[in-house]
């Protein structure tokens, strides 16, 4: 490690530390929206991690924060809930998997098609397991857990992800994957097990997707499958993690914060055009700012620097 | 023998929404994931025109065609073409088209709630019971599935029998060599779009004839095309058809014998298999 890589380690130490301070603003409308931003930052960074190097789209995210957030859901009333967060980090990496075992080693359309329509199948299939066996549609998820508790949770998680990303930055693995992301047959030409290192990575994106689910599920206290599954999120966090810039670790987050309150002043006074603003949003992104904003800072450092 | 008919009768539905998308990704090599919005917009259209003016739904998709046809080619001329031409890869086209054509469906999405409202919509047309061997089903459907298959059997003569057709066909086996052989691959992909999306458009008008729909229905049928297009291997006019007959067979049995709220999930069996065991279609060759 050299001195900029212990600078931006405090840097991010200082900037966790100060997030972390938020609850105790004691303002209840403030910590909500820090769980929301939290929430998608730990998405988003993950959701980057594998499709950014690989420019594979996933929108599975729904499916495997549906699956986490079910596990809590329909094991909460026996099971130890830290037990349960270990566990949806368990279905999360098998679900994500399976998915890439069919789908990543075919071309890039395939996975995209694949995981959109996933979290529509598994609530579908959820929905259909409950009502044969399980005898009702929803669960109780009644628990001592307060917002502020899910709120250091999703920090604590979102610590382990940037250093996750951090490590596979340096390692072997994330070499590869720039490869692969840059151009597939010369990745394979030099000796890159393809298939394996993308499934690798999407089973960590997986995972943290479960996991999160799995957090925020005591922050409802009735959880259905409609809800646990809204397609919209895997959307959301695409939005997000590509307006911020997918190049770099910090990138997502400086995506997620502007979309999070633009998204929440939208809905509150025009709830029927969230849709228009995430149409407008991916066009955005394809037209204007196909780098995001960090693409779009780094740019313009470039020419202060060059003139100065 | 009620869930073969039935299943038939789908897949005949299925095959006109998912021929439309296999021209726009076979020829114009646009994934376009606006494409089960463009049918809920032919569905829309029809539903206005049966209840506002009472145009019959067979009169006014001829009516609707051209303009959705015009409107897409416009797409294509001045949102997509930028897109192909700036990408430097294939690969790079599709996560470009891809994110575009997402925008593309929540912007119509969004617009058909803004004007229409999120309220679901049907009509009654033409529902007198036809009977077939023992069997009733509903002359809607019937007359849906015959447009089907002529607008499929149009689509297949005029592609191998025509110049223009042939052309299309060039520009989907290689855009480059058809380029070299005088062929203007720009136009032709453009008119394939566009004739995509009008054909799409059809089969939302005849499918509003006998289903309930709202406005953002259109992302489960698009799922649905894709993974036709990608069974029956993608540009293959005929393994498309085919393709959307097992799927609405399959979807029908299902929902008939296990649980009618499993129909995207046997779709998902079906695209696993076919990932897992032919992942270039089922009439395509082996890629060397």
């Amino acid at each position: 490690m050299n001195n900029k890589d212990w600078r931006n380690l405090g840097l991010a130490a200082l900037g966790l530390a100060i997030a972390a301070c938020l609850p105790l603003s004691g303002n209840g409308y403030y910590l909500t929206i820090g769980v929301t931003i939290a929430m998608y930052t730990v998405l988003a960074t993950s959701w980057a991690l594998f499709s950014g190097p690989t420019h594979y789209i996933s929108l599975a995210t729904a499916a495997f924060y549906g699956l986490g957030t079910y596990v809590v859901a329909m094991g909460i009333d026996d099971v130890p809930y830290v037990i349960l967060l270990v566990i949806a980090l368990g279905v999360g990496a098998i679900a994500a998997g399976l998915v890439g075992l069919a789908t990543l080693r075919l071309s890039g359309v395939y996975f995209v098609i694949f995981t959109l329509g996933l979290a529509e199948m598994t609530r579908q299939v959820v929905t259909w397991i409950q009502s044969n066996w399980g005898g009702h549609q929803g669960n109780y998820v009644l628990t001592d857990i307060t917002e502020e508790m899910i709120y250091w949770q999703l920090l604590a998680v979102a610590a382990c992800v940037y250093l996750v990303g951090w490590l596979i930055g340096r390692s072997r693995l994330g070499f590869a994957l720039k490869i692969i992301g840059n151009d597939e047959v010369v990745a394979a030409h030099s000796g890159i097990n393809t298939a394996r290192s993308k499934v690798i990575l999407f089973m960590v994106s997986g995972m943290v997707a479960a996991l999160v689910g799995a957090i925020l599920a005591p922050r409802w206290t009735y959880i259905e499958p409609s809800m646990a599954f809204s397609p919209m999120l895997s959307f959301q966090v695409v939005i997000m993690a590509l307006l911020g810039g997918v190049n770099r670790l910090w990138g997502p987050l400086v995506g997620v914060i502007p979309f999070t309150l633009l998204w929440e002043a939208v809905s509150i006074s025009f709830p029927n055009q969230t849709l228009l603003l995430m149409g407008v949003a991916f066009l955005l992104i394809v037209y204007a700012i196909p780098h995001g904003f960090v693409g779009l800072i780094e740019k313009y450092n470039a020419r202060f620097r060059g003139d100065g | 023998m009620d869930i073969l008919i039935t299943g038939l009768l789908l897949g005949g539905i299925y095959a006109l929404m998912a021929m439309g998308l296999s021209l726009q990704y076979g020829v114009a090599r646009i994934m376009n994931l606006a494409n089960g919005e463009m049918l809920v917009v032919g569905a829309f259209a029809a539903f206005w025109f049966y209840t506002v003016a009472e145009i019959s739904p067979l009169i006014s998709v001829f009516l609707i065609s051209p303009v959705v046809f015009f409107a897409n080619w416009l797409i294509y001329r001045f949102m997509l073409q930028p897109l192909v031409k700036r990408s430097k890869s294939q690969g790079q086209l599709e996560v470009d088209s891809i994110l575009a054509t997402f925008g593309m469906s929540f912007i119509l999405v969004g617009l058909m709630v803004a004007v229409f409202g999120g309220d679901y919509f049907n009509y009654t047309f033409l529902a007198k019971p036809v009977d077939i061997l023992g069997n009733t089903y509903a002359a809607n459907r019937l007359v849906a599935f015959g447009m089907a298959i002529l607008i499929g059997s149009l689509l297949y003569l005029w592609l191998n029998f025509t110049r223009p057709g042939m052309a299309m066909r060039a520009v989907s086996v290689n855009p480059d060599a058809a380029g070299l052989a005088g062929i203007d691959v720009q136009r032709m992909s453009a008119l394939a779009f566009a004739l995509g999306g009008a054909v799409t458009a059809i089969g939302g008008g005849f499918i509003s004839t006998f289903q309930t729909m709202d406005a953002s229905i259109g992302i489960l049928f698009t799922m649905k095309a894709l993974i036709i297009v990608i069974m029956g291997g993608v540009g293959d006019i005929r393994g498309t058809i085919l393709a959307a007959l097992v799927l609405g067979l399959l979807e029908t049995f299902i929902a008939t014998v296990i649980d009618p709220g499993l129909t995207l999930a046997a779709a998902y069996l079906v695209f696993i298999l076919v990932l897992l065991f032919r992942p270039q279609g089922m009439f395509g060759r082996k890629p060397s």
